[in-house]
């Protein structure tokens, strides 16, 4: 068996820039192949421009898109997280951290006994794969659109459940709030809750 | 106990039967279950009811298998959980057998109709047998269209035990512990068919102290503790192996810690002392630490009489100042971990120069003292002498209350084969009723003790004159075992690491020359001191009236030791280490903060003597044990003890080892005189398990089902003076008085009983003393 020699420091790269390697195929094309180059470039002027001046403008994202999630509401502003955990159970990432806590008479924050009392996501580890949002069962966790998710410093891309909360709808009531008059947790999970007037 | 454990125990040769299962043969001892057996092979028959500790009940179906005996088949699968093993036995499991197979499909599907599927808000979910089996042993696709039965959610069982009844498989493991092991029949299987549910007893709410275990084993999310419900997640937690720092009993624990936090603890396993269980106080009672204000910084007193934060170095470098050649004692209290008894007892020592150092935050006594370091501090008997004890002696101490894992032993013993049980208690407790405890009003009354009796004695003797040396007659004449039962967790060991007047570590005599210099060379140090020190009491005196100028105090209430207590450290130089702030902190000089059990590493020993050690569960915590703290404290004395680290101090102790010297003789102490009462009741008490205790502040759900405080007195006593059961009565002593409803029950007509700590009744606090007379009247 041969000696095993050591890898040269540069890994050999010295000795190759050394050495007198001719470079070929210089040859100049002839004016009309370059003309032709140059009508690629000129053509392009005339077609329609794909890209838009972002920020100022901003293309709508195409359906399914994987953008910033949402916590859902019902129709009166209740809260459809349940604190399950499920989704932070599926997140890949681990981006997902949720404290569960009970709702009690005076504080009730979504229908039925649990709700999530600490909701984050932390756009730092975020892959955007929607996992998630297939493992919520109550349809809390959904995405939207939004991708602008830049910003400077760690602390500031990890989302509350206030920044991740659903907008109130008109006539919504931010919780705590009580359950529909005669309503039960099932009904909200059913969806019989659409003409809930709070006022 | 299971048919291997039978084996062990008795030592007789037991009937070997040799089945297949699934085509492997296992040979297993006669009466094995067919799933044990199976467990032996590495199969794994699905089950919910079937429980290693608890009697089979075959009450769920799920763990059906094929059996065939003697090329005979069973014309139907059989419940695996309640079968023993036969000879010629073929059996066939769902991995053999489709008829199984389909079977235990087919029960899990009838579960299944029957059952919310709400893992999503339950606390089981992630850690339920339920969801695991439904998908190693399930139909894929439900077939069930129908309305699943609703029952109103959550009920409670106790206020720390809630119930999903939906959610209920009606395996009865909880009927049946509760029944079996803690002898609380509170919880029942109620109604029939589609409606069967566990339900309550309306009269008797479910008032057990191991209500906890019944969450532990339920196999579905059907029982959860009121304090997790909703907190958190399996995959939340890290979970280590730890020891549980509230009684004597030592139980393996379990504890689950979110982001350095204790979200629950849960029974450890471990077959020599708790089995698999352990009581509601050892598992609730963890919020202690969150409930008061931590020390967190150092502290001193400025000359304006407040404490003030401060730096660690300025803080050693006052306690240095205020304790070096001085004349100090040390209070350790009942808690600290084996190390730091062990670091306190060598600083006493070293630093101090003093043999005044006592661990006892409670009523205590010279007779006791020496009881301690002659007698208790050599016992051997452990909870299997209890096993196989012919009699059991409680003799100062209710096991339900003072160490419920050892009355779990004792209860098991009895329902198994009718254990007599003598107790000297004033009256029939509830545990001693569950005992079928025979009372005995005096040693005498004792007979037929052997050589397989066993005598527990617990502290509470030692506030009864000359009745440790009455014991140690008895011992000596009948040679029958006798154990020494403290209720707090750190006395075993404190007393093994010397933080008491007469004893160095290991229990080598202060007295003895030989001793001291086998210690004295070990730490590298000239001389110890030569006498006997001060006890609690006598140190607390000395403080008041000037003898002692300093003071070194751990984790100790004041109120456990007298009224008087805390007056007497007024005069002087107090240095706490605390975890808290508390009654000596407010009074103390200098405070400088520990760490608490769950930050910092350790051991307990148990009252067996058998170490229980921790590891620390707050990896990053930055607190230190006392240990450490009292290193440093030596370090800026002067007089270095060099314990730097729980495992330094650890090693120290093993390198130490026993004494094996001559023991000193117990001194005996001759009974007290029965005064004459006249017109007063003699006062008895014991601390109930749930009271009013410090490590049991801040969770609600456990008080809630601590026993009401009653005062107990006969039928006679309660005529003349013309109470009913129920009525208040006041008890008064010269110091002060309390009011509490009357219990009427079987005991002396010059006696009465009340809970030392509980709500309305803290005696020591309110009448001034544990063991005298008190006047009783009407309220
Ligand atoms: S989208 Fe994927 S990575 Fe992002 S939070 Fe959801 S599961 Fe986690
Ligand atoms: S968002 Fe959905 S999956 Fe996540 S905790 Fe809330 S309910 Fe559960
Ligand atoms: S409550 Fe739990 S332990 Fe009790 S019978 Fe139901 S499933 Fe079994
Ligand atoms: S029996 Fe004692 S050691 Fe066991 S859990 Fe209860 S308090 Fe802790
Ligand atoms: S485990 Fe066998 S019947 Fe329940």
């Amino acid at each position: 068996m041969t000696e095993l020699t050591p890898r040269p420091d540069d890994l050999g790269l010295t000795a190759a820039a050394k050495a007198n390697v001719p470079i070929e195929n210089q040859n100049a094309k002839s004016f009309f192949a370059q003309l032709q180059g140059f009508w690629v470039t000129f053509t392009t002027m005339f077609k329609k421009v794909t890209t838009v001046e972002y920020p100022e403008v901003k293309e709508p994202m195409a359906e399914g898109f994987h953008g910033r999630h949402q916590l859902n509401r019902y129709d009166d502003g209740l809260e459809k997280c349940i604190g399950c955990e499920l989704c932070a159970w599926a997140c890949p990432a681990d981006a997902i951290l949720v404290e569960g806590e009970s709702n009690t008479e005076d504080a009730r924050y979504s229908p039925g006994e649990r709700y999530g009392k600490v909701y984050q996501i932390n756009y730092l580890r975020c892959i955007f794969c929607g996992l998630c949002v297939e493992a919520c069962p109550t349809r809390a966790l959904t995405m939207t659109n939004e991708y602008e998710l830049a910003d400077d410093s760690r602390s500031k891309l990890i989302f509350e459940k206030e920044d991740l909360l659903a907008p109130l709808r008109s006539g919504a009531l931010k919780p705590p709030h009580p359950m529909a008059e005669g309503k039960t947790h099932i009904d909200y999970y059913r969806g019989d809750i659409t003409d809930i007037k709070n006022d | 106990m299971t048919p291997e454990q039978a084996l062990l125990e008795t030592e007789v040769a037991i009937e070997m039967i040799t089945v297949v299962i699934d085509g492997f043969e296992v040979t297993v001892p006669k009466g094995t279950l067919v799933i044990r057996a199976a467990e032996k092979l590495g199969i794994q028959i699905p089950r919910f009811c079937d429980h290693p500790l608890l009697k089979p009940a075959g009450a769920c179906r799920q763990c059906l298998v094929d059996i065939e005996i003697n090329g005979r088949a069973f014309p139907k699968p059989q419940a695996s959980c309640t079968i023993p093993v036969e000879n010629n036995m073929i059996v066939k499991t769902q991995l053999t057998s489709t008829v199984a197979e389909k079977a235990q499909e087919g029960i899990m599907e009838f579960l299944l109709i029957n059952h919310p599927l709400d893992c999503a808000v339950c606390d089981k979910g992630g850690e339920c047998p339920l969801q695991n089996q439904a998908m190693s042993t399930g139909r894929p696709e439900s077939r069930f269209e129908g309305v699943k039965r609703t029952f109103e959610k959550p009920i409670s069982i106790s206020s720390q035990v809630l119930l999903d009844r939906e959610r209920c498989v009606l395996c009865a493991r909880c009927t049946r512990f509760s029944e079996e092991i803690a002898g609380d029949p509170f919880i029942t299987l109620n109604e029939r068919g589609a409606l069967q549910q566990v339900g309550i007893y309306e009269k008797d709410p479910f008032e057990s102290y191991y209500s906890g275990n019944t969450v532990q084993i339920c196999p579905v999310g059907a029982l959860t503790g009121t304090s997790y419900r909703f907190r958190a997640r399996p995959f939340d937690l890290v979970s280590i192996d730890s020891a549980c720092e509230h009684c004597a009993s030592g139980c393996a624990m379990r504890t689950d810690i979110r982001r350095g936090k204790t979200l629950r603890r849960l029974a450890g396993d471990d077959p020599s002392v708790n089995e698999e269980w352990n009581c509601d106080k050892g598992r609730w009672a963890f919020k202690y630490l969150t409930n008061r204000e931590r020390v967190t910084t150092p502290m001193i007193r400025g000359a304006d009489g407040e404490l003030h934060e401060t730096s660690w170095p300025e803080a050693i470098a006052f306690a240095a100042a205020g304790l070096k050649d001085k004349r100090a004692g040390v209070l350790v209290g009942g808690r600290t971990t084996v190390e730091d008894a062990y670091g306190y007892s060598k600083f006493a020592r070293v630093a101090l120069g003093t043999n005044d150092i006592d661990f006892r935050a409670r009523p205590h006594s010279d007779e006791e003292t020496s009881f301690l370091s002659r007698v208790a501090l050599n016992l051997k008997t452990t909870y299997k002498d209890i096993d196989v004890a012919d009699q059991v002696v409680l003799l100062g101490f209710e096991p339900e209350e003072e160490s419920p894992i050892v009355f779990l032993r004792i209860y098991k013993q009895v329902s198994k084969r009718a254990l007599p049980v003598l107790s000297d208690a004033p009256f029939a407790s509830r545990g001693s009723e569950k005992l079928g405890a025979v009372l005995i009003s005096d040693l005498s009354k004792i007979a037929n003790l052997t050589t397989k009796s066993v005598v527990i004695v617990g502290e509470r003797l030692a506030e009864t004159r000359g009745a440790f040396s009455s014991v140690y007659e008895l011992i000596n004449k009948s040679g029958a075992k006798l154990a020494w039962i403290p209720r707090r967790s750190g006395e075993p060991g404190a007393l093994a690491a010397g933080a008491i007047p007469t004893l160095l570590p290991g229990g080598r005599p202060v007295t003895d020359p030989a001793a001291r210099v086998d210690v004295a060379a070990a730490w590298s140090v000239e001389s110890l001191p030569t006498s006997q020190g001060r006890s609690t009491s006598e140190i607390l005196l000395a403080l008041n009236v000037k003898n002692l100028d300093a003071v070194v105090i751990g984790g100790v209430d004041p109120l456990d030791i007298s009224s008087t207590a805390l007056t007497q450290l007024l005069n002087s130089f107090v240095v706490s280490l605390e975890i808290s702030h508390s009654a000596i902190t407010a009074v103390a000089d200098v405070v400088l903060p520990v760490a608490a059990v769950i930050e910092k590493s350790g051991s307990y020993l148990d009252w067996q003597g058998s170490p229980r050690v921790f590891e620390k569960a707050i990896a990053d915590s930055l607190s230190r044990s006392d240990v450490r703290i009292l290193s440093m404290l030596a370090d800026e004395m002067g007089s270095p003890i060099n314990l730097p680290t729980v495992s330094a101090t650890a090693r120290e102790i093993a390198s130490l080892g026993k004494w094996d010297g001559t023991p000193v003789a117990f001194e005996k102490s001759v009974s007290e005189k029965i005064t004459e009462l006249g017109e007063k009741l003699n006062l008895k008490s014991w601390r109930l398990l749930l009271d009013l205790g410090t490590l049991q502040g801040g969770e609600a759900n456990l008080a809630g089902t601590a026993r009401k405080a009653s005062a107990h007195i006969s039928k006679a006593r309660a005529e003349k003076i013309g109470v009913k059961s129920g009525e208040l009565i006041s008890i008064s002593s010269e110091l002060g008085s309390l009011e509490l409803p009357v219990e009427i029950c079987e005991m002396a007509d010059d006696l009465i009983w009340v809970p030392r700590n509980s709500i309305g009744s803290q005696v020591i606090a309110n009448l001034g003393f544990v063991n005298g007379q008190v006047k009783v009247i009407k309220a």
